[in-house]
């Protein structure tokens, strides 16, 4: 898999997500968390959380720290590490597009 | 030759091989050639463990600190069993009794004390030699003597019934002697008990067979060459074949004064622990007075080694001692016994708590000054000790309950002792967190309970075991906790305590979650510190509140309560827990239509449709027709209600209007914790409105008592009675006021059972009930304008607060 070339997908508009929250994808078969910070920046991880496989998006997001919903294991987005909790997060690359798109690589 | 310094120190006892050590550790053997003399022939031993000693529990081997060894391996010079006979510090020199002379550039005196021996009649023979028989108990030579001695004797009498003599008691009963212990004064250990606990501990020692004699003072040791009874001032005798004095100690300081030092009561040091006489001279141990104190005990000894050792080496040359508060911990004759600062109340202001079951010799006391322990004994049981030593010694603030210093109440007590319980045992019952992998936690440097629970998670389930994780934590740091400020934050992120909190956010006109993050706590968002504001800022601003979505925690985002799986639960409001035929039928026909899988009455008398999809939210809604029951929120939940006075052949009160009165009024209501409530139409409180965090029970005459704290959850407690009315619109009222009261004052999660614990309920009903700070309309009028501002959050299934707020899934536009 890793030889191959990232493909890129357009999730469309970032306000979709509301300020400070987070929604999830199906992309070609696969759950991905994308999170909107206050501050504009975008993150975008596995949907499920490896503990207990609570659902991310409905987590608390501060900054870039997020709070898993059913038992509160703390992740950073950015790096997917784990704060709280003892298994990291896979992450993936995102940016938003001049139009204001989301853009995924996977 | 060397270029460095020379140190001697002149003793090797605790107190100067300890300061060697802390020397050592701060890279000192560079900078010093170290000579330890001692008059011991011995390396250094912990003589807190001489009584183990005698009493045989341990070999003289085990209690070594520092073993010949350790002197060759860190570079030490010791010269064991070699006296100075003075010091010329003129010369900056020190004679050794041989006769030799030793110069150093730095001196340290550590000669600790020795064995006082009272000025009686027949302290030795006629001739003046040694009176056989007669021992002092100090050092391993005296253990072994007497414990030799002891083998061949009939009836020892031990002169000093304090902390020492007694050891040498118990140690003396081992040997098959029958034991006297001689003392002066009117209870055993003047300096640790006061006259109740010092009473139990003379029980439990003559029920283990030692004799003890109060207010007896010893005129004469009879005998010629050998002892053979004691002489009282009384004019009585004891006859005895064999006498150990232990009557305190006097620091050995004359080698000091006689070179000119300043001496009190002991060598006088400056808190740097140097002799206020000469800059190159420190003193540390029993022999140094600081501050016009002496100390007896070990504790004051590290931390004065410390500060010695910071200055001498120039690690910190203004490191400062400022005198230690006494606070042990000691196993007398098997009786486990912590004392703490002073023993009786020395005025009339001073409180005291007291606790005393003699049959089982355990005995409490505490005695509080402006509301600073100052000091306590415990006797028996030291489940208490930690944390009482930890308020002791940081004049921390104490709880209103005091009671609650002294017990478990309302916690699983434990059976152990933080010390018999195994590692394996499960501390924290939500997470399976073990004691074990507290304590290593804590070794690994977290020194503080909030960085053990964020890195264990212990305690951060239902939260009951809170008050036993903090106190293993406070059993590994032995007293060495580190302070953690945010505990007295409002929450973690913004370093305010809430009153001061509430201010800032009134005089800046702070009505966002956002705004407060960047106004006061520097632009950082604090993901532990959103769910907190959310709730301030809506009991501060009611329907001004600025509400930010991403504030609120999922269930307060879709007004449903997340389950494992991912789906949620819907419990409709029934006010006071009633229903009828139609809200039933339609129950039933949503349930069908979106195949909820389960259906199910709460705790609460309510009906809860449970594995509710998310995106089905709005249509439940909808088809229910029925408010929100906030079986979600941090907020008023339901009023329990009994079937009072309507159908019940015992109910002496309209219990049901009553509750569904309360929760048409104070349904949604916002609170730092989550607020249970119930009616009660009879004392028989069957709705358990006695444990709810209010509850309304109607007595005979037609009265409501109104209660308030209790809980019936994770803890358990009974409410306080607030008030007894006698109508149904003055509980709303004085409901109300506390709820309000409750609303402003706690801290974010705190239920009402901590609140009125914390605060005192002498102190709320003074305030909700009586008036007495002036605030009662303002109250009132507070909480009418939360109950104005309430908007049932399921009309959101019509016009929702966000885009896609109740979907999860979204779809994306292209590849």
């Amino acid at each position: 898999m890793n030889t191959l070339m990232k493909i890129k997908y357009n999730l469309g508009s970032a306000s979709q997500i509301p300020p400070g929250e987070g929604r999830e994808y199906n992309i070609a078969g696969r759950r991905i968390a994308v999170f909107h910070a206050r501050n504009g920046q975008l993150y975008a991880t596995q949907a499920l959380c490896p503990h207990r496989e609570g659902p991310l998006v409905d987590g608390l997001l501060g900054g870039s720290t997020l709070l898993c919903p059913l038992h509160a294991w703390k992740f950073e987005l950015a790096s997917g590490k784990a704060i709280m909790g003892d298994c990291d997060l896979l992450t993936y690359e995102v940016e938003r597009s001049s139009l204001d798109e989301v853009l995924i690589a996977l | 030759m060397s270029h460095k310094q020379k140190l001697v120190v002149v003793g090797n006892g605790m107190a100067g091989a300890r300061t060697v050590e802390e020397i050592i550790a701060r890279g000192g053997s560079e900078q010093f050639d170290i000579t330890m003399f001692g008059d011991e022939p011995y390396g250094n031993y912990n003589r807190i463990l001489l009584s183990n000693v005698l009493n045989g529990s341990q070999d003289a081997l085990d209690i070594f600190l520092n073993p010949l060894e350790w002197y060759q391996e860190n570079d030490v010079t010791l010269e064991a069993g070699v006296r100075i006979a003075a010091i010329d510090r003129g010369a900056k020199c020190v004679l050794r009794e041989d006769g030799a002379i030793e110069p150093y550039d730095k001196l340290i005196i550590a000669t600790g004390s020795r064995a006082f021996v009272p000025p009686v009649a027949g302290l030795t023979t006629s001739q003046g030699g040694d009176k056989h028989g007669v021992f002092v108990f100090r050092t391993i030579d005296d253990c072994h003597k007497i414990a030799g001695y002891a083998t061949k004797s009939r009836r020892a009498a031990v002169i000093g019934g304090g902390l020492l003599g007694l050891e040498a008691a118990r140690g003396l009963l081992n040997y098959g002697v029958e034991v006297h212990v001689i003392h002066l004064g009117k209870h055993l250990m003047e300096n640790q008990l006061d006259a109740p606990s010092g009473a139990i501990l003379r029980n439990i020692m003559e029920k283990m067979g030692v004799h003890v004699h109060l207010g007896m003072s010893t005129a004469e040791i009879l005998g010629d060459d050998c002892v053979t009874g004691l002489r009282f001032k009384d004019d009585t005798t004891l006859d005895c074949d064999m006498i150990v004095i232990s009557a305190g100690i006097r620091p050995n300081a004359e080698i000091g004064r006689e070179c000119g030092l300043t001496m009190e009561r002991a060598l006088v040091v400056d808190d740097q622990m140097r002799s206020v006489d000469d800059p190159d001279v420190f003193i540390v141990g029993e022999c140094a007075q600081h501050r016009g104190r002496v100390y007896g005990l070990v504790a004051p000894l590290w931390e004065q080694g410390q500060v010695l050792a910071d200055v001498i080496t120039g690690r910190n040359p203004s490191a400062c001692y400022h005198g230690s508060k006494l606070a042990t911990k000691l196993k007398v004759m098997g009786v486990e016994l912590a004392s703490m600062g002073i023993t009786e109340p020395q005025s009339e202001n001073d409180e005291v708590v007291q606790f005393s079951e003699p049959k089982r010799g355990t005995y409490k006391k505490l005695i509080i000054r402006d509301g600073v322990l100052v000091g306590a004994i415990l006797l028996g049981d030291l489940s208490k000790a930690p944390s009482l030593m930890q308020s002791f010694d940081r004049g921390s603030a104490l709880p209103e309950e005091r009671m609650t210093m002294l017990f478990d109440i309302g916690n699983a007590t434990p059976s152990l002792t933080m010390l018999e319980m195994p590692d394996t045992t499960q501390i924290c019952n939500c997470n399976g967190v073990s004691k074990g992998a507290i304590r290593k936690c804590v070794e690994g440097g977290k020194r503080n309970l909030k960085m053990v629970m964020d890195s264990t998670r212990a305690g951060m389930g239902c939260g009951s075991c809170k008050q036993l994780v903090k106190e293993v934590v406070e059993w590994v740091c032995d007293g060495q906790m580190e302070e953690d400020p945010s505990i007295h934050y409002y929450v973690p992120g913004v370093p305010l305590a809430k009153a001061e909190l509430i201010s800032a956010i009134v005089s800046a006109n702070l009505r966002s979650v956002s705004s407060v993050f960047r106004d006061l706590a520097g632009g950082v968002e604090d993901v532990s510190s959103k769910m907190g504001l959310a709730s301030l800022l809506k009991t501060v601003w009611g329907a001004d509140y600025e509400d930010e979505r991403d504030a609120r925690f999922i269930n307060d985002r879709v007004h449903a309560n997340i389950q494992k799986d991912a789906t949620f639960s819907v419990v409709p409001r029934m006010y006071g827990g009633v229903t009828s035929p139609s809200e039933l039928r339609r129950i039933a026909d949503v349930a069908d239509k979106y195949s909820i899988p389960m259906v199910k009455v709460t705790g609460g008398q309510r009906i809860d449709l449970l594995g509710v999809k998310k995106e089905d939210l709005p249509a439940v809604w909808r088809e229910l027709d029925m408010p929100s029951g906030h079986a979600y929120a941090k907020s008023f939940r339901t009023c329990k209600t009994c079937v009072g006075t309507e159908f019940c052949r015992f109910g002496v009160g309209d219990s049901t209007g009553l509750g569904i009165k309360i929760e048409r009024r104070f349904q949604g209501i916002e609170s730092p914790g989550k607020m249970k409530l119930a009616t009660a139409g009879c004392p028989r409180n069957c709705s358990e409105a006695m444990v709810k965090d209010l509850g309304a029970v109607a007595v005979e005459g037609g009265k409501w008592e109104i209660y308030v704290g209790g809980a019936a959850g994770a803890h358990i407690r009974k409410g306080d009675i607030l008030c007894v009315v006698e109508s149904h619109d003055e509980v709303l009222l004085y409901m109300g006021r506390f709820m309000q009261y409750y609303r402003e004052n706690a801290k974010y999660l705190e239920r009402t059972y901590g609140f009125v614990e914390r605060i005192g309920m002498d102190k709320i009903r003074s305030i909700v009930v009586d008036d007495s700070e002036g605030t009662a309309d303002r109250l009132d009028a507070a909480i009418q304008g939360a109950v104005d501002a309430y908007v049932d959050p399921w009309l959101e299934a019509v016009a929702p607060a966000t885009a896609n707020q109740f979907n999860t899934v979204l779809n994306m536009v292209s590849a």
